[in-house]
């Protein structure tokens, strides 16, 4: 089980090095990792997964909060946590696998974004879990490539990373 | 102080009116090509900041260092883009480990330059992200005051540490408005938990053996009064890290000294029987703890900090308690009840009556020269309570943190957390500048030789520090672990091949130098040097065999504690 963090730091110069910096010296293993905008000017969210290794968790959580530039920390609770992860991948377009890609895409609720000649393009947006399942599927369909965005989480209801202590 | 009007200022006026109105009267530096600008509004208003020209820039990161350990204040130190920018970083990852409050500053090139690899462009604030406890790169001279401001006020709060302002040159010559602040408050430290509070209480007045164990986060408010109450309070006993050194003094009856790979052996002992530790701004470091697996196994352990993720850190605890340190201890120290432990007294008492025995072993052991038990006795008759002590790193520093007796607090300057040899000499220039009392710099043939250029910066500023070098012509720290560890195979640590003539070096710099071959010789040169007002140096020879003891052995906990000599040749 991985464990999903979030980090609200500020939008200044070399934050993300700051924090990718500590992950290196600290010895800390990331998974995956991705930063957008939020919804304040000047901040940025970085959520990223772990290993779910208490000590190190913690551990990891207190130098993050040590850091400058970073407002808040949150481990997400699985049970109220919505997580999501976008995969593009390009799946070769032949005779013999044209209608099973188009079948399972619609099994996993995925997108059909491309059409060329050679390939199909598909996104799917689900839970890390399902898109692993997803991939095992069609990769004897012959993956052309693919892109990961790395997960995102909110958590339900009303509480925000902001109001979290 | 300037009038409170806003004035128009180049980026390099700003910055120096900022440092002036932060309160920095001293910064230690070295002029180049992108702080040009820095230094013409430097010589502007030299009346009102002093800049002291170091021999290197390292030299003057240390400095920098060694006038905050000495003073409690921000050090500061000024160096230019490229090499003079690197030539810190030494002495900032000093200041990082050990948690020393300094700003350095950086000229670099042009905004319009930087990523072009433009002539001595370097990306510090890339090269020093891990080093420092945040830094800034200056891009528009509009945030320049501000940063300067923000820079102090990070460097001094909580936990403190080094932060690097790097100023592009255009941001030093652009003009904007400055008009004085306040000196910076500090950022407010969490309240500690009451419940937790009420936890160690309890823990306490269950005790029967307390250990107060000090470090760096009690030297850093100087807890002197507060630590002996207590301990007489709850009837403790004191030891300390090497960061809490000169913290009590060493007359004080219930203070042990330090403990662990090299500590007292009664700190050690009473460390490792305790029923109870109760650390005060320490990190159980591996040199202070031994192996931590077997580390005060009979013990619960207390935790107080100010910085939550060093509890657990290291060392498992039973209570962490986290908030502003003093306040935290005052609100224990209120409601522990007084108690009487005379069992916990008598092992105590034995284990300093043990100390003493190995103390006359080692002491009758034969030998060439001078012990350093001997030199350190000499030291500590003829130097002032004021006196502050620098030193390098090596057997020497082990030596001087065993057997200097401190009697006030911020009077040691020492590289801990880094083992920075080289350090000494610019921390001592540093420590004596900034406290304005006598400094005397232990330092050992190794580490001297590493930076020694600033021997220069002694005389030309006639400094008043004593340089007392103990020569035993050898790396004596790593020979040590060459004849323990390594079946004495003496790899690259022989320095008699070296041909140096230390004092004809310190004339030559302009230094008055004195070799002292033994007791009488040693005494009469430097009490001659402490009544001198301007630098000295003293050369001391030692036996290139001396070892520093106790020791735990590398990986072993206090069971295996090498006490004397003898045991150490017969493992």
């Amino acid at each position: 089980m991985k464990s999903v963090i979030a980090v609200y730091v500020e939008n200044k110069y070399g934050v993300l090095a700051r924090v990718c910096g500590l992950f290196l010296r600290r010895g800390f293993n990331i998974d995956s990792l991705t930063v957008s905008e939020t919804e304040e000017e000047g901040y940025s969210r970085i959520t990223l997964t772990t290993g779910d290794d208490k000590a190190t968790l913690k551990q990891l959580v207190r130098q993050l909060e040590k850091l400058h530039n970073v407002k808040k920390v949150q481990v997400f609770n699985k049970e109220t946590t919505v997580e999501h992860e976008l995969l593009l991948v390009k799946i070769k377009n032949t005779e013999k696998n044209r209608s099973e890609v188009v079948a399972v895409a619609s099994i996993y609720d995925a997108k059909i974004v491309d059409y060329t000649n050679d390939a199909i393009m598909i996104e799917v947006t689900a839970s890390v879990s399902k898109l692993n399942a997803f991939i095992e599927v069609i990769k004897p369909m012959g993956i052309v490539e693919m892109c990961r965005t790395g997960v995102i989480a909110l958590s339900r209801g009303n509480e925000t990373l902001k109001d979290h202590k | 102080m300037a009038s409170k009007k806003k004035t128009i200022y180049s980026g390099s006026r700003i910055l120096c009116e900022t440092l002036i109105e932060q309160g920095v009267t001293d910064v230690f530096g070295y002029p180049g090509g992108q702080v040009i600008n820095i230094y013409d509004e430097l010589y502007k208003v030299s009346d009102r900041l002093n800049h002291v020209l170091c021999a290197h820039e390292q030299g003057a990161s240390h400095a920098a260092d060694g006038y905050a350990r000495a003073t409690g204040k921000v050090g500061v130190c000024i160096a230019t883009s490229g090499p003079g920018a690197t030539n810190l970083v030494t002495g900032i990852a000093t200041a990082m480990l050990d948690s020393v409050p300094m700003v350095a500053i950086t000229g670099n090139v042009p905004n319009s330059l930087i990523g072009k690899d433009a002539f001595q462009e370097v990306n510090i604030v890339g090269v020093t992200l891990p080093i420092t406890k945040h830094n800034f790169f200056v891009s528009d001279v509009s945030e320049l005051a501000d940063t300067i401001r923000e820079a102090f006020r990070i460097a001094k709060s909580g936990r403190p540490g080094p932060v690097l302002v790097d100023i592009p040159k255009d941001v030093q010559v652009a003009t904007y408005e400055y008009e004085p602040q306040p000196v910076v408050d500090y950022y407010p430290e969490e309240e500690a938990d009451e419940a937790d509070i009420q936890k160690a209480i309890e823990l306490i007045n269950k005790a029967k053996k307390p250990y107060i164990y000090i470090g760096g986060g009690a030297a850093a408010y100087g807890m002197t009064k507060e630590l002996m109450a207590f301990a007489e309070k709850i009837d403790g006993y004191i030891g300390c890290t090497f960061m809490g050194l000169s913290v009590l003094p060493d007359s004080y009856e219930r203070y042990l000294g330090m403990q662990g790979m090299h500590g007292h052996y009664a700190s050690s002992m009473a460390n490792k029987d305790a029923d109870l530790i109760i650390g005060i701004g320490v990190r159980f470091s591996d040199r202070a703890t031994g192996n931590v697996s077997k580390y005060a196994k009979k013990a619960k352990i207390i935790q107080i900090d100010t910085d939550l993720s060093e509890i657990d850190k290291n060392v498992k605890v039973d209570l962490g308690i986290i908030g502003n340190i003093p306040t935290s201890f005052k609100k224990i120290m209120d409601g522990v009840n007084e108690a009487k432990h005379p069992d916990w007294a008598k092992m105590i008492e034995a284990h300093k009556a043990k100390e003493e025995e190995i103390k006359q072993i080692d002491l009758a052991l034969p030998r060439e020269h001078m012990s350093p038990r001997v030199i350190f006795d000499i030291i500590n008759d003829v130097k002032d309570k004021s006196t502050v002590i620098a030193t390098d790193v090596g057997q020497h520093q082990m030596w001087a943190a065993q057997y200097t007796r401190f009697e006030a607090k911020r009077r040691f300057a020492s590289s801990g957390g880094l083992g920075t040899m080289g350090y000494g000499l610019g921390a001592a220039i540093g420590a004596a500048i900034g406290s304005g009392d006598k400094t005397v710099l232990i330092t050992g043939d190794g580490s001297f030789g590493m930076n020694l250029n600033e021997m220069a910066t002694l005389a030309a500023y006639n400094v008043p520090v004593v340089v007392i070098l103990l020569n035993n012509s050898v790396l004596g720290m790593v020979r040590q672990w060459q004849t323990l560890f390594f079946g004495q195979r003496y790899s690259n640590t022989e320095l008699n091949i070296r041909k140096t003539d230390f004092v004809a070096l310190a004339k030559a710099f302009g230094v008055n130098g004195t070799f002292a071959k033994d007791e009488k010789e040693f005494r009469k040169a430097f009490t001659k040097a402490m009544k001198f007002n301007g630098p000295s140096f003293i050369e001391v020879p030692v036996d290139k065999d001396e070892l520093v003891l106790p020791m735990l052995p590398p990986g072993g906990s206090v069971d295996d504690m090498i006490a004397t000599k003898e045991e150490a040749y017969n493992r």
